[in-house]
Order: structure tokens, then C-alpha cells, then sequence
């Protein structure tokens, strides 16, 4: 094995590859050829780095160096500066405050723990950070019913939005005797400004498919698959890589590790339907079928896809499943508070000067979360609001910015931690803009089954059109509440009940932007 | 089977396990409203009209598609349920082109009656709806988007029940529809026009292609003569609309019915359907004495016969090759009914009353013309005959019953229960019969092949040849089921286990026709099914054979069945067909020098 003097980590996400990462990488390379350094200098590949809007950044350790906004023809300056004569570039250096985050940002990640470090096309790596540990030992010294009590008793809850108990949903489809039980994986990730689970694939696939393996075997089932939307073809690729690779080594198949156990996975690319995040919508469009909600009970713990029964987790939740294994409930529990467990991971966007991805303990407040994980508010704006949970969510206001970020917390002031993402506004962001882009989106994505979603959803867009234009009414806001509370109680699924926490939310805390537009 | 106690409006019920709400409902005496559910088909749930409360969940439940169980405690009826369905029902009404005067579901319409009892200020109700063009693709069906609910019951009928799968959702959203393939239209897709869709349809959105004005302009043509045939089933399927009891078989009335509008001869589409039997006997009965292992399919449901050409067109030679009743009165109407009245078969307008919506589109056939000219003319639906007679204002309860044309309308038993599922293997099983022994059934009821089981088999012992295996299929669901049987044994083996089989393609039969009144449930259909076989069996004449004026025919005209006439004028061929727009490939039948 070859050891380097420093080691350049360049993130390869498809945000930095369109940014032109590969480009920087391969210009990296020759002109570390070129002065000869090709023996010292170790340019590695890996998952993203968690940074957004700041093009393609380098990692250097041991120096600890942030490089950001790194162009093709910075890399003579670069390797000639750094490399040869030892001095940081100090132009394109990221700021104090961005490095701190940075490395702040890396201490309490769990899920995230490899993203960044190691390759995620290489199962070595995974394998050399201690990756398929907790498959062993899940596989070889536990009892399918002590992974479900260990998971049950960590605390976990599903990341996607709902935030149900996984041990709890496992210990539904275990002891149901049937000749086939499948896993699959919610990859859709449609949630706009969520993108949580596609940096969580890009970064660590490996991570995903171990915590799979332990599902499976909790619940017994020998298939897995991923549901995952097309969009994310780097996910897509990667993904099924690390599949082969797992076959390869005897991770997945036919008795593996001599333990009896077969176990499969596959990839299902889905058309990027909002609807079908929807568990029973997901596992029709799986099927190949319209992606439409199905009737609740049955519940696809028991009656699933192909009508067998099946486990519906999300990305995140699943990638906790190995360091829980791993390092034990009271170790996961440790993290987090009022009863919500372990680290969750947002997406941070908007005003704020470093959008991104940060994975935190559970019941950091929300300040504390732009503050110290985004590093403040863009340009030293004035916060206004955050829509924290995505289109379904809630958007709160300076009032709640020190509400504890956790299920509980946010239940009190009727808000949902939802999918992570936390769009963060300045004070000159329109309200009734940001409700009409809301508005839109659901009466895109309603799936047309059900008709108060189908119908309500198009005329709250109507309403919303109508005050946007000048046109509407004091009264219509109130309308608009009350068609939203009609929905939440008539609709079939949660794409219909979803419109009304942003329109209540909205009209309670910025009732003045409505009104300015009114009258 | 485990039995559930639940209370509903303080009412207790007991139901068995796996009950729906609505169902429970029902039976404590509480009709849920809804838009979506029908008790015929499986819920989609898709309305939301139909939410009641459950003790115990913060939410209001769809009572179409929530089982119930043990101690259920529910509200139908709460105002806040109120309030919902108001709700609801004013979006439903904002996007549903209201034009309830003219509509063909006027009285008959679920929206209608909902809003009617729902006290819907229109007024209040805002406008969603962008007009669409309506589809008017096909000879039986006319599809009106913008009297579509999006209930999806047409789609359910049509892909769980028929497994035409001619109708899907497409879009989503607010712009989510119901559409055929491609958007090609009702009339290019692979729809086999059988109706079900429109009878199951809960507002105007669906509906057959309406001909009545034709008839009306033939009947107002002193220059043209027009003759009128009547199906099986339609006289057990008036009389419910004018009072009479579910049921009630108005032959009389409803010959009196047609001459009051005026039709210059009326007979009989029983006629021909005894003449079927005699024809497609004939063949079932050469065709078991061959031994040659496949079977003799009937062809009388013209769905059944899209179906079999688009799906299977490698069973059509299997088909029986006997046009089905109502195209061999149209093929006599214009040749040997002009010859015995000495009229110029020009002049002649052939008219069918039908309770078929697919009697349109086989009446187009051009196989079924001479010289261009269809020998059907006119179809019309039993939808259609109803509005005519209400439109001429005949007092159709107390019209005076009479006597049909002579010639081409006398019946037996075994025509008339042509209209039910089984009757034509019934019929065809007591002429069968007498054609190899020469001697009646003692009993003429074949209880085996009748009632609304999906598949029915039976095997018959005749004398002289042996055991005939038969099946009977209702609904084109069903159908599949025994041709996938019958395709598998073929393929494998070169023959099949049966020697005749009889299939509808509307559940029910006949009486349970895509051309029948709004709102026809497989319960109305039983009743009317009921029926048919009662008049069967009050006939002095129950087998086709007895019947007077098919001796005569043959005697006159026809020589004998099988003869060279009869194939010229009662038989016919068939076509391979494209799975997406339903279009003839290529003809699969008839291309060899025949018999």
C-alpha cells in the first residue's frame, strides 16, 4: 500500500459533477503528474460533502484545508501553491465560519458518518470503515426477533415524514407466515427541497444496502427493492454497483455467510410521481401500475406488493438500522430528546450563507440549525420564516425559531419535522408567492383518484391565483382554511390532508402579505 | 363465517366479517350517499361522499371501503359529515357540465339526486370546468368528459369485470380522465362495445350513441316501409318503468307499443333466435358427430364476438358461424319477408329494439349488408325505445296488449330465455337432443346451466352419442377464464374437453345488457333473468323445433338447416383483430369453400 503526503477528497455528487467536478479531477491529476507529485498527492473521489451553491469544493488532510469554488484553471495555481510549496491558496479558501460548520457539522453524523471520506463506488472502503459489521452481526449472532427488540427499544422513527416506529412496523410483518415477504426502499424522495436521501445514496450506498440486510432479515424477508426516482441517475448508478459488489463478495445471494440466509436486492426507477412517496401508491407504481394510493386496511405490512407482505422504509430511516446494530440502542438513544432518538438529517436551503446537508441529534432548535449548521442567515437577512418540512410542512415564524426540532416539539405548535427540508426566507419573501408555488405543486401532483384532493387542489389554486392577482377577498382566506380542514377529513390519502398546514400556517403567521394583496 | 355486532347510528347490526361499512349500513337501514360505490363492484373508494364517523379515529372514514369490526360505533350522519359532503358534492357539481334537462341520465342521475337531497346553492358552487370535446368515435358509445365524475366505475367494469381494458385513467391531477388508448377515441381502441360502462356510469357520462331520430324520420317516410324486431330480454325490461313490478314480461304491450309508433310491421327477434338454434343445432350436433375435439362457441352476443376477435382470434374458427338472431332477421326482413309481400326490399327499413349497445356497432358490420346496404338498419337500445314511447306519450301500463305480425314472430320457450345466461344453451341442448335421438328431453330444464354463476358446466348424456360436456359464460371476465382453459387444451393436446359453449358478454345475459334502463344491478337482472325462464316454462312450445313458423320458413324458403340458402343468408365469417384500436387484421374464417 502506497502511502501519500496529503490526500485531496473532491466530493462527486451530481450537483458537483455538473459543476464540473470531473473536469477539476482530471486536471488535478495531470498536473500532479506534471510536477511529479503523483506519489505524494492521493486524489480521491467520494460522496458529496454536504456543501450547496458554492461549486466544486476540495477536502486536503492532513491540512484540513476548504477549498470552494475551485474552476479548471485554478489547479496550476493550486497544485503549484499547496502542493509544491506548502501555502494554502488563500483566494479560494472557503470562509472561518464554513470550515467550522464544516468540521462541526461532521462530529454527530451518524447516517452520514462516511459521506464524504470514502469512496463510495469502493466496497473496500466501506468494508475498511467497519461497513458490513453489523450485517455479520446481525446475520450470525442475533436472532431475527433481537433486531427488531433492539431497533424497537433505539427509538427509531421513520424518517419520510410520518415518523412511525420501525421496530414497531417490523414486528407487524414478522410473524406472518408467508412464503414471500419483501423490503422496499422509499427512494422517491419528491418532497420539494428535500434531498436528504439522494446525498445519503450518493455518499454511502453501502449504508443503505447493509441496513436492508438487517431489515430483512428482522422481518424475513429475502427480497429487497429500492424505489428510487429517475432523476437520480448517480444514486441510480451507484446503487447498483455497490449491488453487484455485495454479490460479488457473497454480502447478498444464496446463503450467505454460511448462515442459510438468501437475500436479494433490485432497483425500480419510478417517473418521479409526488404521490408515489405514498407507501401503497409507491408499491402500485412498483408493480407497474398507476401510481394511485390504495385502500388502508389492508396495510402493506400485511398485504403489500404482489399482495405479500411488505416493509415500506425510507432511505434515512434504514441507514440508521447499521450504526444501531452496531453500537447498540442505548448508544442511539443517547442522542436526541422527548422521545426522538438519534440524528436526523435536513436540507438546508434558501437565505441562508451555506445551504446544504447537516445530520444532528434530534431537538436542536431551529436557530441553532441556521446559526451555527448553515452559518446564519444570507448576507445577514432578516429571518421572516422557514417552511420546515416541505410542501406538506409548516411555515413557521421568528416565534418558533427556538422550538426544539423533534416529532413531539413540533406536534405542540402543529407543525411535522416531515422530510428534513428546511427552506429558510428573508424578509422580502412574499408569502402569498410562496403559497401559490405550494398551491401549484399539489394540484400537479394529486394523483386525480380522489375527488376532494383532485378538485379541492385545483380550486385552492384558483383562490390562491385569484389574491395573487389582485382579485381576491378577505373572505377567502378563510375559505381556503376551510376547504383544506374539508380535505384533511375527506381525502383518501396524505396528499390531500397536505395542503393545509401550509395554507394555515402561512395565513395565521403572515396574514399581512395576504392582506396587502387584497385591498 | 365469523359474525361482527357494531351499532350504527345507535342502531345494532350484525354482519359477517370482512362487511364494508356501507354494506352494514345498508342493513341497519342507513343508505350512506355516495358518488363512487355501486354494490355490483369493487369500491375505489374515490369520492369521499360516503366519510362517516368512527368512534375512536380523529378522521371520518370511507364507508365504502372500511371493513367493519367488533364494536364499531358509527355516525352516518353527523353535521360536520353534513358539512363535508356539501363540500364535496359543490366541487364534484363545479366541474360537472350541468345540463340536467337534456340529459340522457336525467332522474336517473346519482349527482342529480345527491345534490337534490343535499339543499347545493349553485349559486355558491365555483366553476372548475373547461369544456372538452365529447367523444363520438364509436357506433354504440358516446363518452362526455365534462359530465365525468372520475368515479372510475367504468374503468373498474370494463378492466375487473370485462378485462376489455378499453378504458384507463390517464393524467393526473386536476386534469386526470378518463380516456381510451392514446387518446384514439372510444370507437379505436380496443373497446368491444358491450355497454357495461353506461350502465354503470352514475351521471350522463356515458351513454349510447342515440338513434332514435332515425327511427323517428323512417317512421314519418310514407314511402318507406319499417319493420321492427324486438330481443328476448326487452319484454321483462319495460315494465318496471311505467310501475309494473321488476320483471313483469309485457310481450302484448309491448307490440302495442310499437304499433302505436307507428311501425308498419312488427314481429319478433324470438323468431330468429328459434331459428339460431336450428342453424347452430345443426352444427353442434355435425360437429359432435365428426368427434372432432373442438368445440361449437356461440356467437349470438356481438361483445362476445369483438372480444373473441381481438383477443383470441385463434378460437374463431371455433365460433359458430350462425349469424346471431338479430342479424337473420335482418337478412330475412330484406329478402324473404319483401318476397312474401311482394314489396321492393329498397323501400324495406329494418329496425332492431335491442338490450345491447354492440348490436349497433355489429348491425355496421359490412359482412352483414347486401349490396351495400346493412340489413339491420336501425338499432336501438332499450334506453332508446323507452324515451320514444315516453316521448310519443304512450300510456304504456294500460296500453291494450296485441298480437304481432305473422310470419316472422312466433316463439317458443326456448327463444325467449335467449335473454338470459344459459338460455341459449338451454335451447340449444333440447333441439341437440332431438336432432341426434329424434325424441324430446323428458325434462326440458337444465337447471345446471342456469342462474348468474360466472361459469357454469354441465355434462348432458344423449343417447346414441355419449356425454356432451358444455360450459356457459357470463361476462366477458368470465369468458377469458374458459377460453384460457379451452386455448391451453388445444394448444397442448389438439382438442378441448367441451363440445359447446355458450357465451354473453354482459353479465347476467342479456337481461343484463349494456342497452338496458340506467341503474340495472345484477339484482334487476336476476329478477329479469327470473322471469324469462317463467314465461319459458308456460309455453306451449318449448323447443325450437316445434316451433310452426321455422317448419314453415324451411318448408317455404330456407329448404333445410345447413342448406346452401340458409348459408348464404344466415351465416357469416370473422376477423383477427388489433389489441389497441380494435381494428380488423385480417379475416381468420370463412376463406374456404364452406360445408
Amino acid at each position: 500500500m502506497k502511502f501519500y503526503r496529503s490526500h485531496i477528497l473532491l466530493g462527486m455528487s451530481e450537483t458537483s459533477i455538473e459543476a464540473g467536478a470531473k473536469k477539476i479531477e482530471l486536471a488535478l491529476k495531470s498536473e500532479l503528474s506534471k510536477r511529479n507529485l503523483q506519489d505524494e498527492i492521493d486524489v480521491l473521489e467520494t460522496g458529496p460533502l454536504g456543501f450547496f451553491a458554492k461549486g466544486v469544493c476540495l477536502k486536503v488532510y492532513p491540512e484540513n484545508v476548504l477549498y470552494e469554488n475551485v474552476t479548471v484553471e485554478d489547479i496550476p495555481e493550486l497544485v503549484e501553491e499547496h502542493f509544491l510549496k506548502g501555502r494554502p491558496v488563500k483566494r479560494l479558501l472557503a470562509t472561518t465560519t464554513r470550515v467550522e460548520a464544516y468540521d462541526f457539522n461532521y462530529k454527530e453524523r451518524n447516517v452520514l458518518e462516511n459521506s464524504g471520506i470514502i469512496d463510495p463506488e469502493d466496497i473496500e472502503e466501506y468494508i475498511g470503515v467497519g461497513g458490513y459489521e453489523a450485517w455479520e452481526k446481525a446475520l450470525l449472532k442475533m436472532k431475527p426477533e433481537e433486531i427488531i427488540a433492539e431497533v424497537k427499544e433505539s427509538g427509531l422513527r421513520g424518517r419520510g415524514g410520518a415518523g412511525f416506529p420501525t421496530g414497531l412496523k417490523w414486528s407487524f410483518t414478522a410473524p406472518i407466515d408467508s412464503p414471500e415477504k419483501h423490503l422496499v426502499i422509499n427512494a422517491d424522495e419528491g418532497e420539494p427541497g428535500t434531498f436528504k436521501d439522494r446525498l445519503i445514496m450518493e455518499g454511502d450506498p453501502h449504508k443503505l444496502l447493509e441496513g436492508m440486510m438487517i431489515a430483512c432479515r428482522a422481518f424475513g424477508a429475502n427480497k429487497g427493492f429500492i424505489y428510487i426516482r429517475g432523476e437520480y441517475k448517480l444514486c441510480i448508478e451507484r446503487l447498483k454497483h455497490a449491488i453487484n459488489q455485495c454479490r460479488s463478495y457473497g454480502i447478498l445471494g444464496q446463503d450467505i455467510f454460511g448462515s442459510g440466509f438468501n437475500l436479494d436486492f433490485d432497483i425500480k426507477v419510478g417517473a418521479g410521481a409526488y404521490v408515489c412517496g405514498e407507501e401503497t401508491a409507491l408499491i402500485e407504481s412498483l408493480e407497474g401500475n398507476r401510481g394511485n394510493p390504495r385502500f388502508k386496511p389492508p396495510f402493506p405490512g400485511v398485504k403489500g406488493l404482489w399482495q405479500t407482505p411488505t416493509v415500506v422504509n425510507n432511505v434515512e430511516t434504514i441507514a440508521n438500522v447499521p450504526t444501531i446494530i452496531n453500537k447498540g440502542a442505548e448508544w442511539y438513544k443517547s442522542l436526541g430528546v422527548n422521545g426522538a432518538t438519534g440524528t436526523k438529517v435536513y436540507t438546508l436551503m434558501g437565505d441562508v450563507a451555506m445551504p446544504g446537508l447537516t445530520e444532528v441529534p434530534m431537538g436542536i432548535t431551529l436557530r441553532d440549525i441556521i446559526n451555527k449548521y448553515g452559518g446564519g442567515m444570507l448576507r445577514g437577512k432578516k429571518f421572516k420564516g422557514a417552511l420546515v418540512g416541505g410542501a406538506a410542512g409548516v411555515i413557521l415564524s421568528d416565534k418558533l425559531l427556538d422550538v426544539k426540532m423533534d416529532y413531539e416539539s413540533l406536534k405542540e405548535y402543529t407543525a411535522v419535522l416531515g422530510s428534513g427540508a428546511i427552506m429558510v426566507m428573508g424578509e422580502e419573501v412574499d408569502m402569498v408567492e410562496m403559497l401559490w408555488s405550494i398551491l401549484r405543486f399539489f394540484r400537479h401532483e394529486s394523483c386525480g383518484k380522489c375527488f376532494p384532493c383532485r378538485l379541492g387542489t385545483q380550486q385552492l389554486y384558483n383562490i390562491i391565483c385569484k389574491i395573487r392577482d389582485g382579485e381576491g377577498k378577505e373572505e377567502d382566506l378563510e375559505s381556503m382554511i376551510l376547504l383544506s380542514d374539508a380535505m384533511v377529513k375527506s381525502s383518501f390519502c396524505a396528499l390531500g390532508q397536505s395542503p393545509y398546514m401550509p395554507i394555515k400556517s402561512s395565513i395565521l403567521n403572515f396574514r399581512n402579505d395576504f392582506l396587502k394583496r387584497i385591498k | 363465517m365469523k359474525m361482527i355486532n357494531l351499532t350504527i347510528n345507535n342502531v345494532p347490526v350484525e354482519v359477517p366479517e370482512g362487511t364494508t361499512l356501507i354494506q352494514a349500513a345498508l342493513k341497519a337501514g342507513f343508505k350512506v350517499p355516495s358518488l363512487c360505490w355501486h354494490p355490483d363492484l369493487a369500491p375505489t373508494a374515490a369520492c369521499g361522499i360516503c366519510v362517516c364517523d368512527v368512534e375512536g379515529y380523529p378522521v371520518p372514514k370511507r364507508a365504502c371501503a372500511t371493513p367493519v369490526t367488533e364494536g364499531m360505533k358509527v355516525n352516518t350522519n353527523s353535521r360536520e359529515l353534513r358539512e363535508l359532503r356539501k363540500t364535496i358534492l359543490e366541487l364534484v357539481l363545479a366541474n360537472h357540465d350541468v345540463k340536467c334537462p337534456t340529459c340522457v341520465a336525467n332522474g336517473k342521475c346519482e349527482l342529480q339526486q345527491l345534490a337534490y337531497t343535499m339543499d347545493i346553492d349553485m349559486e355558491k358552487v365555483p366553476k372548475l370546468l373547461e369544456m372538452k370535446p365529447i367523444d363520438y368515435s364509436s357506433p354504440s358509445i358516446v363518452r362526455d368528459t365534462n359530465k365525468c365524475i372520475n368515479c372510475g366505475r367504468c374503468i373498474t367494469v370494463c378492466n375487473d369485470i370485462q378485462t376489455v381494458y378499453a378504458l384507463t385513467f390517464a393524467d393526473r391531477g386536476f386534469e386526470a380522465h378518463v380516456d381510451t388508448a392514446m387518446s384514439w377515441g372510444i370507437g379505436n381502441s380496443a373497446c368491444v362495445n358491450c355497454g357495461q360502462c353506461t350502465v354503470y356510469c352514475p351521471t350522463g357520462a356515458l351513454r349510447e350513441k342515440d338513434d332514435t331520430d332515425k327511427v323517428w324520420d323512417a317512421l314519418l317516410d310514407p314511402t318507406k316501409h319499417v319493420v321492427v324486431q324486438e330481443a328476448p330480454s326487452i319484454r321483462a325490461s319495460l315494465g318496471d318503468e311505467f310501475g309494473m313490478d321488476m320483471g313483469t314480461v309485457t310481450p302484448g304491450k309491448m307490440y302495442a307499443a310499437l304499433r302505436a309508433l307507428g311501425f308498419d310491421s312488427v314481429m319478433d327477434t324470438n323468431f330468429t333466435a328459434d331459428l339460431t338454434i336450428m342453424e347452430e343445432g345443426t352444427e353442434c350436433v355435425e360437429n359432435l358427430k365428426k368427434h372432432t375435439g373442438k368445440p361449437v362457441i356461440t356467437s349470438c352476443s356481438p361483445g362476445w364476438v369483438k372480444f373473441v376477435e381481438t383477443y383470441y382470434p385463434d378460437l374463431t374458427p371455433y365460433v359458430s358461424t350462425a349469424k346471431s338472431p338479430m342479424s337473420m332477421f335482418g337478412a330475412l326482413s330484406k329478402t324473404y319477408y319483401p318476397e312474401v309481400h311482394g314489396l321492393d326490399p329498397k323501400d324495406i327499413v329494418s329496425v332492431a329494439i335491442m338490450p345491447c349497445t354492440a348490436k349497433k356497432f355489429e348491425a355496421q358490420r359490412p359482412e352483414l349488408a347486401r349490396d351495400g346496404v346493412p340489413d339491420t338498419d336501425i338499432v336501438l337500445t332499450t334506453r332508446e325505445f323507452l324515451r320514444m314511447i315516453h316521448e310519443a306519450g304512450i300510456d304504456f301500463q294500460n296500453i291494450k296488449e296485441a298480437k304481432p305480425d305473422e310470419g316472422m314472430s312466433f316463439y317458443t320457450g326456448a327463444g325467449t330465455i335467449f335473454g338470459a345466461t344459459g338460455g341459449v344453451m338451454e335451447a340449444a341442448i333440447r333441439s341437440a337432443y332431438f336432432l341426434v335421438t329424434g325424441q324430446d328431453l323428458e325434462n326440458p330444464n337444465i337447471e345446471a346451466v342456469r342462474g348468474l354463476k360466472g361459469v357454469k358446466e354441465a355434462v348432458i348424456t344423449i343417447p346414441g352419442f355419449g356425454d356432451v360436456k358444455v360450459a356457459v359464460a357470463n361476462g366477458l371476465g368470465n369468458a377469458r377464464k374458459v377460453m384460457d382453459k379451452i386455448q391451453q387444451q388445444i394448444n397442448e393436446t389438439g382438442s378441448t374437453e367441451y363440445h359447446f359453449v355458450e357465451i354473453m358478454a354482459c353479465p347476467g345475459g342479456c337481461v343484463g345488457g349494456g342497452g338496458q334502463p340506467f341503474g340495472n344491478g345484477i339484482a334487476q337482472r336476476a329478477r329479469r333473468g327470473e322471469a324469462l325462464y317463467k314465461e319459458d316454462a308456460n309455453m306451449d312450445f318449448r323447443c325450437s323445433h316445434h316451433n310452426p313458423e321455422i317448419t314453415k320458413i324451411y318448408a317455404d324458403y330456407l329448404e333445410k338447416p345447413g342448406s346452401h340458402k340458409a348459408h348464404e343468408l344466415l351465416h357469416t365469417y370473422y376477423f383477427g383483430r388489433d389489441k389497441f384500436k380494435g381494428q380488423v387484421e385480417k379475416q381468420t374464417t370463412g376463406l374456404d369453400s364452406h360445408h
